[in-house]
């Protein structure tokens, strides 16, 4: 309310005061910020140009869409004043009231046309800025404007060619601030037409070649022009130039420059995926930066740089940054690594010790879907499953921490926990396993504090599942049938029914699962129904086929009794 | 894109007649968690201190002050937690963040995902420079006694998120003359009427 006072005042001291208070603490938002539509009003008409600097401030930082509407008509009086201060703050307001109401940029658009002609670089850098907001909006506009390309790269290379200027040389590089913005629209006009990207061309890659890059404002221009380039349809050995530019700044010491590099190439290593390959060992050596902004850009431009050619470096590389990487950025590497390893792993073993790597490294940041994923996987490739089941008998001996990786084990065990006994396989060095370790294994998974019920449950089952393939014993099972988890009681319940009112039936319960077809979210239910329906509890009694244990894709069968 | 194309006709001022409107788009506009509007080039500036101390905020699009003091907490924590020698952009949510330490403040913008952060980089600098040149070897205790006027050197060089005057003096030169129309006017109306 002070600030509406203060507003309304002629003096200029308040006038100046009240209208900072109303931009910093009334918003468009606020019902007070319509009162001072009247007073903005009045003051843009006023004959002191500071006065009415200050009101076209204050609508362009808080107007509200309704106030735009109202003063519109006066800023297009305001455009076409004689005062090259007042358009300035005029064409900038016009930006404002274009955002907040779409419709208005009509009215606009015969005025920015001819304020491009200014000599004020203040103006023409507000035309510009208008003249790019109008063709956002609009493609109707923007054909319109396309004629103003060649008027454009005059103005360009006013700025680059020219004499060295006191007042808008920023360290050699003439109004670097117009530039870029110059570049903004050239690039929106540019793009997606021939005609405008040729007229274009020569003054790119006049750009690209003499701006000096030492500093960051060259740079910044170079940046610029090389988005552009980019965008619009320019000719191959201007893309090429764009590239190289790239390239150069990722070997700049400084790291700002490293990033947006690694940015850009973002951008296009979908479209020009060969190029930004050239440039695969630089980016790779950014992971090893101790910049966290550095390494998740360099973390993501490596995992689109993975091919089929390249994928054992590269995953040496992802593997050995999992290690060492900050913690928000482990899940993203492990999934992006699992993505990876899944398109191009050039063998089943390879893809399983990658999986195991990562579930070793990075258990606790992996997503759920990983474990039935990798269970899927590994029933797939029968010829391994030896070799599998030892190397997570020998990770799980080591840890039993990571949940994912101990839930794998315990399944591999439970299924193939006979090959484990035998002691032969081609792959690794044989080593005899007496069966009483095994079981000793599982018994210290189910009684860890850091083991989770789902963890448990797994164990539990596999337990179970051993019954038949290793030995007869399993008395530690029925502990677990006073077990506080509910899901735990109910399993162990069962399996000692199983062992006692249905003994004979256990072998064909517990048989091994066949392999599992990856096509939907609904597979698993499929295979397990198959599977129990060979085993009918009785005649009569209701059978419930395969209820989905925890919800995930896991294979475990529960008959109810 | 969707969203703010959306929420811009949602402003529409046609519907918002009513306050009982207002805040229900208030609401949803809260709900939907923070809308920007769209293509600004600076979406806020802030400038702090190292001890977390707030001494000058812009803000380029409407928001909440609920909203406001999250971007602020926000800020203050993922900049003040930089080690020395990093990289000038941070990314948070879908904007990038651009900052620069002088002295002992932090200049903090938040700019579009499709803006320039060299130039952002070079937008900070400039500012710094104009406030020297204004306040003549400037240090944290002018902008904290002459708030006001860090404010009016800011609007003269930015407004609505965009770079308004690209020229030094210029800005120099508008400042002198404001501050002499103030003064002008402040002597006159407070001479004694003999």
């Amino acid at each position: 309310m002070e600030c509406v006072r203060m507003i309304a005042s002629p003096r200029y001291s308040e006038k100046r005061v009240g209208y900072l208070g109303a931009m910093m603490l009334l918003d468009e938002k606020q019902d007070a910020s319509l009162l001072i539509t009247n007073s903005i009003k009045n003051d843009l008409s006023n004959s002191n140009q500071y006065i009415q600097s200050l009101a076209l401030c204050t609508l362009a930082c808080m107007g509200s869409a309704e106030m735009c509407r109202d003063l519109a008509p006066e800023i297009d009086r305001l455009l076409r004043a004689s005062n090259s201060y007042i358009k300035k703050k005029a064409a900038l307001c016009a930006v404002h009231i274009v955002r907040k109401v779409h419709d208005l940029g009509e009215l606009f658009t015969k005025a920015a046309r001819s304020l491009l002609t200014e000599k004020n670089h203040g103006v023409v850098h507000g035309a510009v800025v208008l003249i790019t907001e109008l063709c956002e909006r609009n493609s109707e506009t923007l054909e319109r404007f396309r004629k103003t390309v060649p008027d454009l790269v005059q103005i360009m290379k006013g700025l680059v060619i020219s004499g060295y200027s006191p007042d808008h040389d920023v360290a050699g590089i003439s109004d670097p601030f117009l530039q870029v913005r110059i570049l903004r629209l050239l690039r929106i006009l540019g793009r997606n037409n021939e005609a405008a990207s040729d007229a274009m061309n020569d003054l790119l890659a006049q750009v690209a070649t003499n701006t000096d890059s030492t500093k960051t404002v060259g740079n910044a221009v170079l940046y610029e022009t090389v988005l552009t380039v980019l965008d619009i349809k320019s000719e191959s050995g201007l893309r090429v130039l764009a590239v190289n530019i790239l390239g150069r700044f990722l070997l700049n010491n400084d790291r700002n420059i490293r990033y947006i590099a690694m940015t850009s190439l973002q951008k296009i290593v979908g479209t020009d995926h060969n190029a930004v390959q050239r440039h695969r060992g630089t980016i790779v050596d950014c992971l090893k930066d101790q910049d966290a902004s550095v390494k998740r850009r360099a973390l993501e431009l490596s995992l689109a740089l993975v091919s089929a050619s390249n994928i054992r470096s590269m995953m040496k590389e992802l593997l050995s940054f999992l290690s060492s990487c900050p913690p928000e950025l482990r899940s993203q590497t492990a999934s992006g690594i699992f993505n990876a390893a899944e398109r191009y792993a050039p063998s089943q073993r390879w893809h399983i010790d990658t999986i195991l790597h990562v579930l070793t490294t990075a258990g606790g940041d992996v997503r759920d879907e990983t474990v039935p994923n990798l269970i899927q996987l590994i029933t797939n490739t029968s010829e391994l499953h030896c070799y599998t089941v030892h190397k997570l008998y020998r990770a799980l001996l080591s840890d039993i921490s990571q949940q994912p990786l101990v839930q794998v084990a315990c399944w591999c065990i439970g299924e193939y926990g006979d090959l484990l006994l035998t002691g032969e396989c081609q792959e690794t060095e044989p080593v005899q396993v007496h069966r009483d370790y095994v079981l000793d294994v599982l018994e210290t998974v189910l009684q860890s504090h850091m083991s989770s019920p789902s963890t448990r449950g797994f164990a539990l089952t596999a337990t179970m599942k051993l019954s038949t393939r290793i030995t007869e014993n399993v008395d530690i099972v029925s502990i677990y049938g006073s077990c506080i988890d509910v899901e735990l009681q109910q399993r162990a319940v069962e399996y000692n029914a199983l062992f006692k009112k249905y003994d004979h039936m256990r072998a064909a319960v517990l048989e091994r699962m066949p392999v599992i077809e990856k096509n939907s979210q609904g597979h698993t239910n499929g295979e397990t129904i198959k599977e129990s329906q060979t085993v009918k509890v009785k005649p009569g009694e209701p059978q419930q086929p395969a209820n989905q244990v925890q919800g995930d894709g896991k294979n475990s069968v529960r008959v109810t009794l | 894109m969707n969203n703010v194309a959306t929420l811009e006709s949602a402003h529409d001022p046609a519907v918002s007649e009513s306050t009982g409107i207002l805040r229900l788009q208030g609401l949803i506009t809260g709900l939907q968690g923070f809308i920007w509007a769209a293509y600004k080039m600076m979406r806020f500036l802030l400038l702090f201190s190292r001890q977390g101390k707030l001494r000058l905020q812009k803000w380029f699009t409407p928001l909440t002050d609920r909203e406001k003091k999250k971007v602020i907490r926000d800020m203050m924590m993922l900049v003040l937690a930089r080690p020395p020698r990093s990289c000038n952009f941070l990314q948070w949510r879908d904007l990038k963040i651009v900052y620069k330490r002088y002295a002992s403040l932090y200049f903090c913008a938040g700019l579009e995902d499709k803006d320039n952060e060299l130039l952002a980089l070079e937008v900070l600098h400039r500012y710094v420079e104009l406030l020297d040149k204004y306040f003549g070897n400037v240090c944290e205790l002018d902008i904290i006694f002459n708030f006001e006027k860090a404010y009016f050197i800011l609007d003269e060089f930015l407004m609505g998120g965009e770079i308004l005057e690209t020229s030094k003096l210029a800005v120099g030169v508008s400042m002198e003359e404001a501050d002499t129309l103030q003064e002008t006017m402040e002597e006159y109306m407070s001479k004694p009427a003999y």
